[in-house]
């Protein structure tokens, strides 16, 4: 963890020092008073300037490959870890031999990880930021599998003149399945029951 | 198997120094009990268990190449 010590006439611009120092804002650090500073006499006789430590937060990044490195770690797997950061989130891509075992059933197994690492890293401190966990393209792909199933069950409920319930699936799951549906004239889209079980309804429009 | 599970439930508490993970050893299968802080309870097991499966999920991922069953207990 970086740190620098300052000093300064008062706390506050032993603080300031250390700041523009570090270049970073005063949210994004916790700051130790090692020595108050003492007027003395005169305002100068025995006066003692004010002595502070500015500790730096350790970002979500690297908190988020240091957790993920740890995890990978135990599992007796290596990992390539590349994090990229937007405003709306913390897209993390993993990179390895065999990483099947890592995405699981239909991604339960990355889905649970991400959950994980989420609680994790948003603990901490106030501002909390999404984290998507991909391997290799995988999320990519079962977008584009859940877009062809939701094609081909549209006909389906078409040719059936009636309603298609899809398996349960997580929100992130349900929603490619509405968008995908979203402008098709022959059939409605909805969701019915509770997580974990919620699933989508295809449903043909009469 | 133990130090993973330790991993994630340092991970996801407020007192990571209370975690402790015992291991009991049976025939087919690996038993791991999680003992955290009793104000951390919560953050182990989630809503409706949410937590709890998602920390199994992963375990089990792991336990996979083992060849063993694991199976984890929170107490």
């Amino acid at each position: 963890m970086k740190s620098v010590v300052a000093t300064g006439r008062t706390i506050e611009e032993a603080v300031e020092k250390a700041l523009s120092n570090l270049s970073v804002s005063r949210d994004q650090v916790d700051v130790e008073v090692l020595e108050k500073p003492t007027r003395g006499f005169f305002g100068f006789i025995g006066s003692k300037t004010a002595k502070i430590e500015v500790i730096v937060h350790k970002s979500k990044c690297d908190h988020i490959v240091e957790l993920l490195q740890d995890i990978f770690n135990k599992m007796y797997i290596s990992v390539t870890v590349n994090i990229d950061e937007d405003p709306d989130a913390i897209h993390v891509n993993l990179e390895g031999e065999n990483l099947g075992i890592l995405i699981g059933r239909r991604g339960q197994t990355l889905d649970a990880l991400q959950y994980i690492v989420n609680l994790a890293v948003n603990k901490v401190d106030g501002e909390r930021k999404r984290v998507i966990l991909n391997i290799e393209g995988y999320r990519e792909r079962r977008e584009e599998t859940l877009q062809q199933l939701a094609f081909k069950l549209a006909e389906k409920a078409k040719r059936k003149h009636g309603d298609i319930v899809l398996e349960p699936m997580n929100s992130h799951e349900r929603r490619i399945i509405h968008t995908a549906l979203q402008g098709n004239p022959n059939v409605n889209t909805y969701s019915e029951g509770e997580d974990p079980y919620r699933k989508v309804i295809i449903s043909y429009k009469k | 198997m133990k130090e993973l599970l330790e991993v994630l439930a340092k991970a996801l508490v407020d007192q990571p120094e209370a975690v402790e993970v015992s291991e009991v050893e049976g025939e087919k299968s690996l038993i791991l009990e999680l003992k955290v802080a009793p104000e951390d309870m919560g953050k182990v097991i989630g809503k409706q268990g949410r937590i709890a499966k998602a920390v199994r999920t992963v375990v089990k991922a792991a336990a996979v190449r083992e060849g063993k069953k694991v199976i984890v207990e929170i107490i």
